[in-house]
Formats: structure tokens, sequence, C-alpha cells
């Protein structure tokens, strides 16, 4: 049925929700790329057999649908069961029958499949008990986990559209950027720009081309926010794209997709076409004689190109490199025409706050950072995945609440926020609320929202490497300050963390610093300099350790640190078993003894000795006769 | 035309033209790697940064590329404020890693107060500065023979594949256009190489110079829908040809060799 009037939009809804009337218990398998790649596909399928097989579905009033990623991926495959809204983890197709019967039937609970409080060590049963779901806000992710992303009407039944009937039935343009401007959205994919502002440009921009894109490249290591977004709800993304186009009055579109995300690519193809053939998008759309069409378009491939700048050219048929234009894209961008660009987030916000409005949305949040924000929250916490939290939460709650604190209960060391240009923060930032502002200020960036938590047992000099080493390689090279410079400025890490560094080191980094922040052609360069400014501004001493006194504090700088067992060993054996060198000998209860020269440092031993009888120290404290006869570090 | 003022001075200039232009026009002195007046800019160098103000902004200044940024009314344009001159020589002393042999670049960075870098000189030398004149004056031509491949540290001028270019047509301008002359070519009547790609030369059918290769005439030739054979006659000979012939129309017509003469020169530009 093609959807033209307020009153069929409403009959539409109705008729959605009355088709889901009949489902007494819902069990939605997560089928995001998490959970697929550890076996979701086949656990969807054996439910899908089972009912068959028992004839349930319809006595019962069974559904089984597969849905968008939980966040959980960690923890995956994940089923929920709907209404009672009981969660199992990592479940086969052999518990599927135990499901049926005991929890489906009997509403008896199957203890080994609920998740566990890593805290607490005891069980949760419900979805919205478990700490990592129950701190959360959704509202870019509202249906993500709930739907089933290839159907339409499950997605209509959940509020999608709700937004865009409300805009196209009774707002105008100008009254839908009025909305989006007292909701005080800024945009997720980077720099924050107050997306009403770019919209009132674009809006006022002449042109007889207006061009609306999405920012789905997504090209921080990690980070898998858009992709979720656009496998687990891709109307939420339509619908935000449409009420964008209507407000600045465009009517061709473009998701730029990263290379790496087919089943993104699959589930936007697919809902665009629903949503065509149900008048949400394309010609005369709602019936308002207003047009506006989305092509799906494939990434270049590269982290740069999800530069405003490089994916327009990109988009335009070319290289996918940054170009310089003193000029906004909102007056010419692609093709040369008005555009406006906007992360997968931003556009997914749009809806909600259109049907909510934007004083419900600038309600949360702080006074500048408005509304909620998703993050990846990843490394060394005990709950990683995806989350989405009011803007201001602190680094602590997100941490330590969410992320349920640092695995195996170590100190907290540093937390990177904002992606591979982005900052480290120490433990004296914990309690900053997450914001745009806050963030910059203490030299780091929300950038897309990757949040990488580190604990004691991290070099943060060897950190600033690790991303240097991306940057070096996705920096385009199109500008000296940021070819050159990144590739300089990890010669002299490769230095420092060897041993090789000398005074003067830090003044050369802080120079060369400034000059890519200044001088380099695209955000890439200019922010490139951020891992090492922060590590330098909150972790000096570490530097100096590694220039002064060749020493490297945690021990993880392999050309620095040397390893010896001390007396508590008890002669386990664990570490013999662990060390891929054969450097440790000893015999069983006795005190075991690491042969330096054949010692290559890794730490494997460290990690797994039950009775901490493990101590690394500065390699330069060796005997130097042990120290010469490693051959290693100078 | 407005009016703007550089280091103090005040310019005249086109509204919306490259910024350098005005820079330059005042006297001041700032170098440029990637720049070419035939070609679009590019700002891939950097070396043209400079500050720009304007009264209103309350003495907040951005840094811009003045190849790109375009010239505006009442703009104030700082060619050598410290954080400019400082960035420059970062910008210069980088380059200097680079290519810690060439000639070009280590006269800049002496004019900048470097006589060595301060950074890893390149343990393979190279004369590249990747400013991409070589593949924009050869996209500009419309023939895409070579082109920058590969991102980052790694990023390098080539052809397709490292092979001899299939669509390269010898024409020279890559060469003949690039600051540091690192494009190795030979030519001469009878051959010519570049890119690892040899060219048969056309000889003047008038006056027998070899001044063009096959591959090239066969380009103009498909692009303009001129016979090929308008391409083959050296340039020298076509003006000769062409005042010849105007000699004799215009004799007939009552003018004078020398005037026709030198309409001709002005047609193709050349003195
Ligand atoms: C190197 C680089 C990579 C970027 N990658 C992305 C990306 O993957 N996704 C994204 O939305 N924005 C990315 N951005 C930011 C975009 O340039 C742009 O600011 C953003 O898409 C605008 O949308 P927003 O206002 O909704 O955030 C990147 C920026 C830079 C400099
Ligand atoms: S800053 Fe880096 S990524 Fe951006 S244009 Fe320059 S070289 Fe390319
Ligand atoms: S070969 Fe010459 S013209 Fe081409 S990029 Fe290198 S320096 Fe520039
Ligand atoms: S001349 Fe190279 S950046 Fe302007």
């Amino acid at each position: 049925m093609r959807i033209d009037s307020r009153e069929r939009f409403d009959a539409a809804v109705s008729e959605a929700l009355a088709g889901r009337e009949g489902h007494k218990t819902e069990i939605l398998v997560c089928c995001g790329t998490g959970c697929l790649a550890n076996g979701s596909q086949k656990v969807a399928e054996a439910f899908a057999q089972e009912v068959e097989k028992r004839g349930l579905e319809a006595g019962v009033g069974l559904f089984t649908k597969k849905t968008g990623c939980h966040g959980f991926c960690e923890k995956g495959p994940l089923v929920v069961l709907q209404p009672s809204g009981v969660l199992y983890t990592k479940v086969e197709p052999r518990h599927v029958p135990d499901i049926l019967d005991k929890t489906v039937a009997k509403g008896e609970l199957i203890p080994r499949l609920l998740y566990k409080d890593p805290t607490t060590k005891k069980p949760v049963e419900r979805y919205a008990e478990v700490p990592f779901y129950k701190n959360q806000t959704r509202i870019a992710m509202r249906n993500i986990g709930k739907i089933d992303p290839a159907d339409l009407g499950d997605a209509l039944a959940h509020g999608a559209y709700a937004g865009l009937a409300k805009a196209l039935f009774g707002m105008t343009p100008e009254q839908v950027i009025a909305e989006v401007e007292s909701s005080g959205l800024r945009g997720r994919g980077g720099a924050g720009f107050v997306t009403a502002r770019k919209w009132k440009a674009a809006r006022k921009a002449q042109g007889e081309r207006k061009f609306l894109l999405c920012n789905g490249d997504e090209g921080d290591p990690g980070a898998f926010k858009d992709r979720s977004i656009m496998e687990g709800d891709p109307h939420s993304v339509l619908e935000g794209m449409v009420i964008g186009a209507y407000a600045v009055s465009a009517h061709e579109g473009y998701i730029y997709v990263r290379d790496e995300y087919p089943l993104a690519v699959v589930h936007l193809t697919l809902a665009m076409e629903q949503a065509r053939q149900a008048g949400l998008l394309g010609r005369d759309i709602l019936g308002t004689g207003f047009d506006f069409d989305i092509c799906v378009s494939r990434g270049g491939g590269a982290f740069v190109c999800g530069e405003s700048s490089a994916l327009m050219r990109s988009l335009e048929g070319k290289t996918g490199e940054p170009r310089q234009k003193y000029v906004h894209a909102t007056e010419r961008g692609l093709f040369d025409c008005p555009t406006v660009l906007n992360n997968v987030e931003t556009w997914a916000d749009v809806g909600a706050i259109i049907q909510n409005g934007g004083a419900w949305f600038a309600a949360m949040g702080t006074e500048r950072s408005k509304g909620t924000k998703a993050f990846s929250l990843v490394g060394k916490v005990k709950n990683t995945g995806l989350i989405e939290l009011p803007m201001g939460t602190t680094l602590r709650h997100i941490i330590y609440d969410i992320g349920g604190g640092i695995l195996g209960d170590r100190p907290f060391k540093a937390v990177q926020t904002g992606g591979p240009s982005g900052g480290c923060l120490p433990e004296s930032h914990l309690d900053d609320p997450v914001d745009y502002e806050k963030l910059t200020e203490a030299g780091s960036m929300m950038g897309s929202g990757g949040m990488i938590v580190m604990d004691d047992r991290t070099c943060m000099v060897d950190v600033a490497r690790y991303f240097l080493r991306f940057l070096v390689e996705e920096s385009c090279g199109k500008c000296v300050p940021c070819r050159e410079g990144l590739k300089q400025m990890l010669a002299i890490y490769d230095d420092l963390v060897a041993g090789r560094g000398r005074p003067g080191d830090i003044e050369r980094i802080e120079r060369l610093s400034a000059g890519m922040q200044l001088g380099s052609l695209c955000e890439l360069g200019k922010s490139a300099p951020n891992p090492v400014l922060s590590t330098l501004r909150y972790f000096r001493e570490e530097y100096l350790a590694h220039i002064e006194q060749k020493a490297c504090p945690a021990g993880i700088c392999r050309d620095l640190t040397a390893y010896e067992i001390v007396e508590s060993c008890e002669g386990c054996g664990v570490c013999l078993k662990a060390c891929p060198a054969e450097a440790i000998a000893g015999e069983k209860k006795a005190l075991h003894v690491i042969h330096q020269g054949k010692c290559i440092s890794c730490g494997a031993c460290y990690e797994v000795c039950p009775t901490d009888a493990i101590r690394f120290f500065p390699k330069a404290e060796l005997a130097p006769a042990a120290a010469a006869s490693r051959g290693g570090a100078s | 035309m407005i009016t703007l003022t550089v280091n103090g001075k005040t310019v005249r200039a086109r509204e919306g033209s490259p910024l350098l232009e005005a820079v330059r026009a005042a006297g001041a002195l700032i170098p440029t790697l990637c720049q070419h007046e035939a070609l679009e800019p590019w700002g891939g160098c950097r070396l043209c940064l400079v500050d720009v103000t304007r009264p209103e902004w309350n003495g907040w200044a951005k840094m811009v590329v003045s190849c790109l940024y375009p010239a505006e009314e009442g703009l104030i344009v700082q060619t050598h404020t410290e954080r400019v001159v400082e960035t420059r020589k970062v910008v210069l002393d980088l380059l200097l890693a680079r290519c810690p042999e060439t000639p070009l670049i280590q006269r800049l960075a002496r004019e900048h107060g470097i006589e060595k870098t301060s950074y890893l000189p390149n343990p393979e030398p190279t004369d590249c500065i990747l400013c991409g004149l070589c593949t924009r004056v050869c996209d500009h031509i419309g023939v895409f023979a070579i082109s920058s491949v590969n991102r980052g540290a790694g990023r390098e001028i080539a052809p397709p594949f490292h092979e001899a270019p299939p669509d390269c047509i010898g024409c020279l301008a890559c060469a003949e256009v690039c600051p540091t002359s690192c494009i190795p070519y030979e030519t001469s009547d009878a051959r010519r190489t570049i890119w690892n790609k040899a060219f048969e030369m056309v000889r003047c059918p008038r006056c027998g110079k070899a001044h063009i290769t096959k591959a090239q005439a066969d380009f103009y030739a498909g692009r303009n829908g001129v016979p090929q054979s308008y391409f083959e006659t050296c340039d020298a000979c076509k003006r000769q040809e062409m005042a010849h012939t105007f000699s004799k129309l215009s004799a007939g017509a009552g003018g004078t060799e020398m005037e026709t003469g030198k309409q001709g020169n002005r047609e193709t530009g050349r003195p």
C-alpha cells in the first residue's frame, strides 16, 4: 500500500501494530555482524526449524525475528525473549529446544545461559537489568535490537517515520529547522558542528541541485556504531535524511558506506526499496508532492575518505583525497552544488527529535552538548560494546558502571577517546562530564565516539606510537606536513621505544606537532598530533624515563624491559610453558630462572604467573655481561 | 577589482582570484612548490601559507594557503608572522629530510636558515617532492597517463602498474613542469623515451626536424578533429606557411607582408 495521506499513515501503523498482537512471545535473535560472526544465523535457523517442527507458531503465537546488533557482541549470540525480557547470552543451536521447552513454554530460566554480572558474579535475568543496558538512554539506537531491520511493518510498529509524517504533514521546512535548532543537535561524526546551522546555510544557498549526504564511512579502527545503526535500523537513517531533505529542499541524496560493511548495504538497500514502495521515499513522498531519493555508494576504503571533501571527491568518481576549499560545502560541495553532509548517528537522531520535539532532546546533556551520544567502549574493561548515553555522563560512570570496571580489577591508567586522532585522558579526568568542549579542553575530542580503556600495563609512549602507525598509513600523502611529518614523528617514536631517545626529543616532537597542526591541509593532519600531545601532557615523566633512563615504567617496550623471577615462585611451571622463547628453566616446586640471553621480553610469563613472582625492571639495570649477550638495544 | 593590504601595502586584485597573485603583486617573497599558473591550485606544499585577518575579527587571524584562498575586499594579509615563518620552516625542514640532495630544496631551506635537516634524512634520497605538478599537467592535457599511487608515506608518482604507461603520448610536459627536473627522459631526432616508453618521432615534412612524437600527433588530431598532417608540420614551418598564405591573400587585398606576418604571430602568442 502506498501511503499518501495522514490517514493512510496512521492506518499503516495501526495495521502493523495489529499484526503483532498475535505474538505472545517474540524470540529476538541478534543478527548484527558481531553475533553473526559468533554463529547467530544458525541459532535463528534452529529456532525457526524447531518452532515449525513443533507446529508452535500458529498455536502459541510464537514469532522469531532476526534483529540488529544489541551492542553487547562479546557475549553473543544474544537472544531476547519478549515480552518477558529474558536475555540469554552465548546461545548455540543446541540450546534452542531447551529454551522453547523450559523458558517459552513454562517460564523457567536456564541459569547457564543468563548473563553474569562480572562485579557481583550473580546472574541477571532480564535484559533491562543488565548494568550494561540499564544505564543507557537510546535515541539514535532506539529500535536497534528490537526490530527486524528487513521488515518495514515492524519498524512502523516501533514508531519509525512518525517524525517524518509529523514534519511533512504539519511543518514548514523552516519549522523543521527551528525544531532541530532548539534540540541543540551537533554532528556526531567528528567536529560537532551545529546541525541546524548547516541546514540553514544549505537552505539559503542558491542552486538548481542540492545534495544531502550521509557519512557511513566509519574508518576509525574498532568503531562500529554507524555500522550497527545502518544494519540494525536503516529506517532511522532514511527517515532523518528525508526530513533533512525536506528542510533544505534537496531532492538527491547519497549514503556513503564503508566498503567493509556489506550487510549495512544490503539492509539499507532493502529498507530503501520498502520505503519507496510505501511512499516514504522517492517520488511524491506521503502524497505531499515532495520528491527525494537516495543512492547507496560504497566507500573508497580509506580512513581519509570519511573526511568531508575527500568523501565528496570520491562520490564524484575521483580519487578520495581531501581538497581545500575556502567555501563551505553547504554552498559548494558535491559537484559544486550546495551540500549537507551528516553522520549516520546524526541522521538517526533527527526523526526522534522531530517526533518528540527539540526541547525533549535538549533536556538531556550539558550546556552546549545536548541529547545522547553513542560510544564504542573497548579495551581493558569487563563489558565492552556499543552504548548510548546522555551527553555529560562522566567517564567514570561509563568505565566503572557500564563497563563494569577494569579487567582483572587492575588499576586504571588512561582512556583514549575520539578515534585515532583523539587523545588519552588520565585518572584525574575520570570525573569529567563527556561533552564536546570538555574533551577538547582536555586535549582529546569526541570524534565519532571511540573509547579505549587502558590499564596500568600500558606504556603511553607505545600507545602514541600505535596511533602514529595507523595514521602514517592512512594519511593520503597529499600535503607535506602530514605525510612527511607523520613519517618523521614515527621515526622519533621508534627511537624512543628502542632506547635511542635523545635529549631534545620532546622539544622536537612539540615543534613538529605545531607545524602539523598549523600547516596540514585537512583535519587528519591537523589532529594527528593529538595522541602525541595528550600523552606528553599527562604522562611526561614516562617520556623522560624512556629518554633519560632508557626505561619503560609500564614494562611494555621490549627493548627496554627485562624480567626476572623472585623468591615467591612456587615452581608451578606455568611460565615455563607460556614462554615462546624457551628462556625459562626450573624443576617442579623449585625456583624458576629466566635465561636473560634467550628472553625476548614478551611478558608472557608475567601475564600468567599465578603468584606474581615475576618482576620486570629496566633492561639498563641488567649486568652489562647479560645485556651484551642479548645483543639487544645499545 | 577590490583592494586589500599585504604586509601593510595596499594592492588591487580581482575578486576571488588566488590571494597568491595579490601577495606577489605586493612584492612579498614567499616560496611555492606546487603552484603553476596554467593549473588549478592544489594546496599540497603548504609553503604559500599566510595569515589573514579583517578589522572586524578583533585581532583573530587564520592561516590559509594563499594559492587557494580567494582575494576579498579589505582583507589584511601578513606573509611573515612568527607562526607562518615557523610552520614554513618545519615544512622545508621536512622536505629537506625527504630530498636531502636536491639543490632546489637545499637552496630554499638555506634561505630559511636551515642548513641541515633536524629530522631523519631519507635513506633513499629522492628528488621528487610530490608536488603533483606532473600528474596535474598530464590530466590537464587530457592524457591521464601518470598518477600518484599509494597513500601516506608510500605515496609516489607512477604510471599504472609501474609499467610503460599505455596512454602516455611522450609530450614531455610532466618533465618540463617538474620543479626538480626529476623525471628522466631522452629525446633525439629518431626516438624519444620517457617513463620507460619509447616513441617514434614525426619529422616535419618541410624542414625535416623531429619535433613531436607520432603519439602526440595522433592524440591532438583525434581530439581536435583536425587532419593529422596539420600537426606533423612543426610550429616554425606552420607559421611560415601561414605568413606566406596571408601575404598572398593580403597582397591581393593591398596589405603588406610585414603586417600579416605580425598578425600570424599574435595568434600563436609567440614572439
Ligand atoms: C580523517 C577524517 C575522517 C573522518 N571520518 C569520518 C567518518 O568516518 N564518519 C563521519 O561521519 N565523519 C567523519 N569525519 C568527519 C567528517 O569530515 C564530517 O565532519 C562529518 O561527516 C559531518 O557530519 P556531522 O556534522 O553529522 O558530524 C572524518 C573527518 C576526518 C578529518
Ligand atoms: S592532512 Fe594528511 S590526509 Fe589531509 S590532505 Fe594532508 S596528507 Fe592528506
Ligand atoms: S615528479 Fe616532479 S613534478 Fe612530479 S610530483 Fe615529483 S617533483 Fe612534482
Ligand atoms: S603553492 Fe603549494 S600550497 Fe600553495
